[in-house]
């Protein structure tokens, strides 16, 4: 049975070896770290998948485990308090559900918790990735400790201050309270609190899931208002003085390098333009012609304006038919078939675009030998060491800002903007503020690589006896590695990408939660990790091999003429699982009586230490397909999901909710209709109405369920919804339609929309705004 | 360059600048207002929807020098002040159903779900599913539902307020 931590949950804090400290300064600072490894999660022998037993989640935590030395919680001298989360905030909800476990363990109203993002700290090493939904996860532990240590060091403060005895004094709701019904503000005890010397303290018990009043509650976010305000800062609202709006013109095919501007004087001499200058392709900066001018939209005039001779790109020979050919013939053999009945396919899974709605996006200021870098950073202990390689400098040189992101969806494990920001500001020497055009986030930017993947399911006397799965990618880059520079430089070495990393994030995510017999499931990566711009998009591996597996789970249950639920039921092999696929099936009603072009589809997914199941039901009529909204592809419609959910202990529920929500509509995307087309060397979706992601015309009622809690330990979230959704869509398309589908997304075929040019780089903003308005 | 002027949030302002120069960027970059984000310069995304003379326009597809003397330009920051309130209902409702997650479309979001309620209201008659189908605001976070159940608790608010 797959691990689920469970020993390294509230029950496990005695095993792992923690530390804690109350830190000397003028007010109360409360630290918790680690000292080692907890190894109980690799002592298990690999038996049936090595991911039952160690994966993703747990490789994550483990890499962050010997350096979480130190977190701290630090009071303000207002009396709330402060936590920098060596964390990305890019919409998942982490600050929110990181207030919500500090406040719940030291007794205050969450609204009292300001959590900010911490600035690169190299010494956190491993512990300040953020990627594979492993956040709550891995920081749930040592934030309740180092909570449970500001919370005693208050009361003992209360206690003295009060001349009563510690067991008569309380903290709850953001109050001390005295047995004798006196209350007092945490305020009064900020000087208090401190201490004048750091002590190593004896870790603390920290309150049991029954004395929770805040962990497993519905929590709007903490910054729900700034949102609705329109005060939340991204990277280009931040005010760094002198920093000038910098954009770049981008090359026609992907990875091209600029050679010369034969303009350069003319544009030059455009309204508002301060600067030109080329900006070299490296391995960490994308490049192009950098230009700098008072506003973005003079930029935009000049590039337009620019005539640059380009150099050759990485794929310039390559279209959407030679990759897929590369993939196809790449592919690992399978076993030779049994003696025995089999359902086989192939599966295609176009490239299709990470892009977050802010697109790439920093604010760099390279000055007299030092960086000062601001971005959304999900991994800036790597960058920092980076930067200072490349630069020649100490690492106390260069300075690394996290801000929240509009986004990530796998994007901002890079730091492409960060990179190409301080390459700029270096050329340039003043401070710059970089953005990506939409157009050159869709062709430039990184994206999910193209794949293919190959199921067979063998069955006879009414059992399944074997799986196999092979699936073949084009290389998805892994060069940040666990997000610190060590890591990163093993994945550029040759062969290390496609057979070192990758394969084990493969190995430690895929799986087959079903009782079908011997499993195998194999990668094989085509190119090398920079010959197309990709990265570890939402889920990773697992919205295509999900889907190809679920695919197939519904094609051999018809073909044992099974009810494709009850076939699951059968054989899945593990409760939680079960549990959730019985909760979708109930509560969506699998198997009513449904109208003939439309169709219920289910599919199962276990990740994250999570399970989850999607029942989705899906309108394919002609009425429904055809309908006309203007500049839209829009397609069969999913008309419903229920999405069902347990990610063993659930922090915020209405957290989770909205992730799941945000992965439904990316699964359905996937299947239906989010694609890049590859044509000679460049993508040719350069707008929202070109790359049809899920829009308000394709949006389903949607219901998600999130179930009690199966654990003390939260697994990930962020990107759970994804797979199964994308898989239940293709199963509930086929049962409408009758049609074997086994290319996704279904509208790849049709180009629906006429490509932008590819130069200039960046299209022409319209002028038609106040015709238009509503 | 030339001069142009026309009222911000309430405020008159007179900028120097290209006729050409869209009015996103003479709003976030020369005037410093950042509410109404970049998404796609191309009048797609809706991620800089605001009003003018209290219609929802795409600030990135106007041209400054297309702004006239009178016209009256509200972001978001300047929402709460049509209704003379901290929040507009709208922003409210945005709250109550805990709507963003990244947060970067919600200004957007937002100034297009007055704009569609007070059209609706204009013309006697509630908005129904289609009205929602016709939303074409990007949010690549998937919030469409909670925008949806949002506008519709939004749209009833704006009503009792009168």
């Amino acid at each position: 049975m797959p691990n689920d931590g469970n020993n390294r949950g509230s029950g496990g804090i005695t095993r792992r070896q923690f530390v804690g400290y109350l830190i000397a300064g003028p007010t109360l600072i409360a630290a918790c770290g680690e000292l080692s490894t907890d190894q109980s999660s690799s002592e298990a022998v690999p038996t049936v998948q090595p991911v039952d037993l160690f994966d993703l989640t747990d490789l994550l935590t483990a890499a962050a485990a010997p350096t979480a030395n130190l977190i701290w919680i630090e009071m303000n001298p207002d009396g709330t308090f402060g936590f920098a989360l060596p964390r990305a905030e890019v919409g998942q909800g982490i600050t929110t559900a990181t207030a919500m476990v500090i406040a719940d363990e030291m007794g205050l109203r969450v609204d009292q918790v300001k959590v900010r993002l911490a600035d690169a700290r190299p010494e956190l090493i491993w512990n300040q990735n953020t990627g594979g939904s492993n956040s709550m996860h891995s920081m749930f532990t040592p934030l309740r400790i180092a909570a449970a240590i500001a919370r005693g060091r208050l009361l003992e403060a209360a206690a003295e201050l009060l001349g009563s005895p510690l067991s008569d004094v309380d903290l709850v709701g953001g109050l001390i309270r005295t047995v004798n019904g006196v209350t007092m503000a945490l305020a009064d005890l900020v000087g208090l609190a401190a201490v004048g010397q750091t002590v190593q303290i004896p870790v603390p018990e920290v309150k049991s899931p029954s004395q929770w009043s805040i962990i497993g509650k519905p929590q709007p976010r903490v910054d729900a208002q700034a949102i609705v305000t329109g005060t939340k800062q991204f990277a280009m609202d931040l005010d760094v003085p002198g920093a000038m709006p910098t954009m770049l013109c981008r090359a026609p095919t992907i990875n091209g390098s600029a050679h010369a501007v034969r303009n350069l004087s003319t544009v030059l001499a455009y309204p508002g333009v301060t600067d030109i200058a080329i900006i070299p392709r490296t391995d960490n900066v994308p490049g192009g012609v950098a230009v700098c001018a008072r506003t973005f939209g003079d930029c935009i005039t000049a590039i337009r304006a620019l005539d640059v001779q380009w150099n050759a790109g990485s794929v310039d020979d390559k279209s959407d038919e030679d990759v897929l050919a590369a993939l196809k013939f790449a592919e690992l053999p399978m076993l030779p078939p049994l003696l025995a009945d089999h359902v086989e396919d192939q599966f295609t899974f176009h490239f299709r675009p990470g892009d977050p709605l802010e697109t790439n996006a920093a604010v760099a200021n390279v000055r007299n030998g030092k960086i000062e870098v601001w971005a959304c950073l999900k991994t800036p202990v790597w960058i920092q060491e980076q930067l200072a390689l490349n630069y020649g400098l100490p690492l106390t040189s260069v300075t690394v800002h996290c801000v929240e992101g509009g986004g990530s969806f796998g994007r901002h494990l890079f730091g492409d903007a960060a990179f190409e920001a301080v390459a700029v500001s270096h050329k340039l020497g003043k401070p710059v503020k970089l953005m990506w055009h939409r157009t050159d986030n869709f062709r430039q930017g990184r994206v999910h690589p193209m794949a293919t993947s190959r199921v067979r399911i063998t069955y006879g006397g009414g059992l399944v006896l074997a799986y196999d799965q092979r699936h073949t990618s084009v290389a998805t880059d892994f060069t940040n590695g666990v997000g610190e520079l060590l890591t990163s430089m093993a994945a550029t070495l040759p062969m290390f990408n496609s057979l070192g990393y990758s394969e084990l994030v493969f190995t430690l995510t895929a799986n087959v939660p079903y009782n079908f017999g011997p499993a195998t499931q194999l990668l094989r990566e085509i190119y090398s990790y920079n010959h197309f711009n990709t990265s570890s998009v939402r889920n990773i591996y697992s919205p295509d091999v999900c889907t190809a597996r679920e695919v197939m789970v519904d094609r051999a249950a018809r073909a044992m003429g099974q009810d494709e639920v009850k076939f699951r039921r059968k054989f899945i092999r593990d409760q939680r699982l079960r549990a959730v696929l019985d909760v979708a099936a109930q509560q969506g009603n699998w198997g009513r009586p449904m109208a003939p072009g439309t169709a219920q589809g289910m599919a199962v997914h276990m990740e994250y230490k999570g399970r989850a199941a999607c029942l989705v039901e899906i309108d394919c009529t002609q009425a429904t397909v055809t309908r006309d909204v203007p500049e839209a592809y829009t397609g069969p419609r999913v008309t419903k999901v229920v999405y069902v959910v347990d990610v063993g202990l659930p922090i915020n529920p209405m957290g989770l909710e909205a992730q799941m929500m945000g992965g439904i509509m990316d699964g359905i995307a996937q299947a239906l209709s989010y694609s890049l087309h590859l044509e000679k060397g460049h993508f040719l979706e350069g707008s929202w109405d070109h790359a049809f992601y899920t829009r308000q015309w394709n949006v389903p009622e949607v219901k998600v369920i999130v179930m009690p809690p199966t654990s003390n330990d939260p697994g990930g979230a962020g990107e759970f919804g994804v797979a199964a959704t994308m898989a239940a869509v293709a199963n509930a398309y086929a049962r409408a339609t009758g049609v074997a589908v086994n290319s996704f997304p279904l509208n790849h075929g049709t180009l629906g929309f006429v490509p932008l040019p590819t130069i200039p780089s960046i299209p022409e903003s319209p002028t038609n705004g106040l015709a238009k308005a509503y | 360059m030339s001069l142009f002027s026309f009222v911000l949030n309430g405020k008159r302002v007179t900028v120097d600048c290209d006729a050409d120069l869209r009015m996103l960027w003479v709003v976030r970059d020369l005037l410093g207002v950042h509410g109404p984000k970049y998404g796609c310069g191309l009048g797609v995304c809706q991620a800089c929807t605001s009003h003018v003379n209290g219609k929802a326009v795409n600030l990135c597809a106007i041209r400054v020098a297309d702004m006239k003397y009178a016209d009256e330009v509200v972001t978001i920051e300047g929402l709460p002040a049509t209704v003379g309130a901290d929040l507009h209902p709208m922003q409210a409702a945005w709250l109550a159903y805990d709507v963003g997650q990244c947060g970067y479309c919600q200004p957007g979001q937002i100034m297009t779900a007055v704009a569609l309620v007070k059209n609706a209201q204009a013309a006697k008659r509630d908005l129904t599913d289609a009205d929602y189908d016709q939303i074409r605001n990007v949010c690549r976070c998937g919030t469409y539902t909670r925008v949806r159940e949002a506008i519709a608790a939004g749209a009833q608010a704006m009503k009792t307020d009168g």
